[in-house]
């Protein structure tokens, strides 16, 4: 199969780590600013950084919409804490005009974990893995819709038990920073979705065109 | 593979912590503001944190005297204020204003030559804190010198409250050249790099090796328009601290989110031109040329 094509929103954030950790994972990694860029990848990063300013940037160059959109029509998206709020359907101790993607069914309380000296370098269990995580200034999701698996939750000290990763079809979403560790088993998961959906999708055109003809 | 314990307490404090901050910040723009009602225009604008300080550079300028840390009240009205990070002043070597900064709660720390020096040899020990410091250099060795110090992030200086964007040029010009000739020389010659710049000589390999600094790097000092902001960032900024150039022009939140956009789309003419229409009144600059050296803020530092 040929190399999928991943974009990393590249509005504001820490693109740049994505975009190296995408690649080392076997992507064609691309950053994405404009509705023509996005309609041209397989999979989206959205990236940590500060999410009321990536919003506001989506709405006035006209990216929200091909977004939403985008998220719709099952392209695979993976959220890093502010791409975690940005993917979330319902915000806490957010501005009130804050707009987001949506497409998570998840409520996310944004800097959940409280300001810059709350931030923390810790372990969170993946399933049957233990990966390093940062939390910077991190979310949290507050409560998942029945169609949202966890995929992990942060052990012990404040915020015990708390969700900080999910994943709702080919949505994908962390609190922390895989991006940051040098750990990319985040980032391979993610491809391996990007992979997947494209395989059905191809799949499905296939199965299209045998049926017209 | 050792599989790290599930149960590693947290740590906060950390380089990772402190550094991963800042690159949070990249591509961003981080705006001086004095009121609550300021730093609401800026987040509406799209500023990625606010700076609280007492009077921009262009008023300290005009009005002299010592200018020190903000007043704790201010500082919690502005965190209050907004969701985004809250930056605060320090002044150079002043470790007892970073304290209180800290247990305030503000962000990140910025270790200022536009306030008042109080150590006129000895900068802030910020390994001892938690909370993360951004420190100005004009040359490659001031970053290294206060990197080792503990910053978490650097900015160019420029000279800040004239609205004149040469001197930020200049020091991002000698930042990024002093990294390119690093990576040109070998071991041998980087034990005197390192003497040459007075800079830790395992910093001076790191960068060397890496082509670029350990830690995130802005530009401020002198930036007042989007074209400025854009220029810097072709330069090689990561992002961009504005200062008096969005509240001492004629529409604050027009030229904050112009600023923004432009900050985004650094190489793309046809944005900054769009966004440049229709700002009103920039601020009105200085002349560096002719400040005396002892109203230079970006001699302060050493």
């Amino acid at each position: 199969m040929s190399t999928p094509t991943i974009g990393v929103l590249a509005l504001q954030g820490d693109v740049r780590e994505h975009l190296a950790a995408l690649a080392a994972e076997g992507a064609d990694a691309v950053p994405v600013r404009r509705p023509e860029e996005l309609a041209a990848v397989d999979g989206l990063v959205l990236p940590g950084g500060e999410s009321t300013t990536i919003a506001k940037l989506a709405a006035r160059f006209g990216l929200m919409e091909p977004l939403r959109a985008a998220v719709r029509s099952g392209l695979p998206v993976y959220g890093s804490c502010a791409g975690m709020v940005l993917l979330a359907d319902r915000l806490l101790d957010a501005p009130a005009d804050q707009e987001t993607v949506g497409g998570l069914d998840v409520t996310v309380r944004r800097n959940a974990f409280g300001r810059q000296v709350d931030s923390f370098e810790s372990t969170v269990r993946l399933g049957e893995a233990t990966v390093p995580a940062v939390f910077i200034r991190a979310p949290w999701v507050e409560e998942a819709g029945p169609q949202v698996e966890v995929l992990g939750r942060v052990v012990g000290g404040a915020g015990d038990g708390k969700i900080v990763a999910v994943r709702q079809g080919s949505l994908l979403a962390t609190s922390f920073h895989p991006e940051l560790t040098g750990d990319r088993r985040v980032h391979a998961l993610f491809v391996e979705i990007v992979r997947e959906a494209r395989g059905r999708r191809s799949g499905a055109v296939a199965g299209e065109e045998r049926s017209s003809s | 593979m050792t599989v790290p314990d599930p149960t590693t307490p947290r740590a906060t404090g950390t380089a990772a912590v402190q550094r991963g901050m800042a690159e949070q910040l990249k591509g961003g723009v981080i705006m001086d503001v004095v009121t609550p009602e300021q730093a609401r225009i800026a987040e509406d604008a799209g500023a990625v944190a606010v700076m609280a300080l007492e009077r921009v550079p262009a008023d300290i300028r005009a009005e002299g005297g010592i200018s020190r840390m903000s007043d704790p009240d201010m500082i919690d009205g502005i965190i209050a204020a907004v969701s985004i990070p809250v930056m605060a002043k320090a002044r150079i070597g002043h470790f007892v204003e970073a304290q209180v900064l800290q247990s305030l709660g503000v962000d990140y720390i910025d270790e200022s030559e536009v306030l008042s020096p109080a150590d006129e040899a000895h900068h802030i020990d910020k390994h001892a804190f938690t909370v993360p410091f951004v420190c100005g250099a004009t040359d490659l060795g001031e970053a290294l010198r206060r990197i080792a110090e503990g910053a978490a992030m650097i900015r160019s200086k420029g000279e800040a409250g004239t609205g004149n964007v040469v001197e930020a040029v200049r020091h991002m010009r000698a930042i990024r050249a002093g990294i390119r000739r690093l990576s040109t020389l070998d071991e041998t010659e980087l034990f005197v790099a390192a003497k040459e710049l007075r800079a830790p000589h395992d910093l001076v390999v790191e960068v060397a090796r890496a082509g670029k600094l350990p830690v995130v790097l802005f530009t401020a000092g002198g930036i007042a328009t989007p074209a400025d902001a854009a220029m810097m960032m072709q330069l090689g900024a990561e992002g961009v601290f504005v200062g008096s150039g969005i509240f001492k022009s004629g529409d604050p939140a027009q030229r904050a989110a112009a600023i923004v956009q432009a900050t985004t789309f650094a190489d793309d003419p046809d944005v900054i031109a769009k966004v440049s229409r229709g700002l009103g009144e920039a601020m009105v600059g200085i002349n560096v040329a002719t400040l005396p050296e002892s109203e230079r803020f970006a001699t302060r530092g050493w």
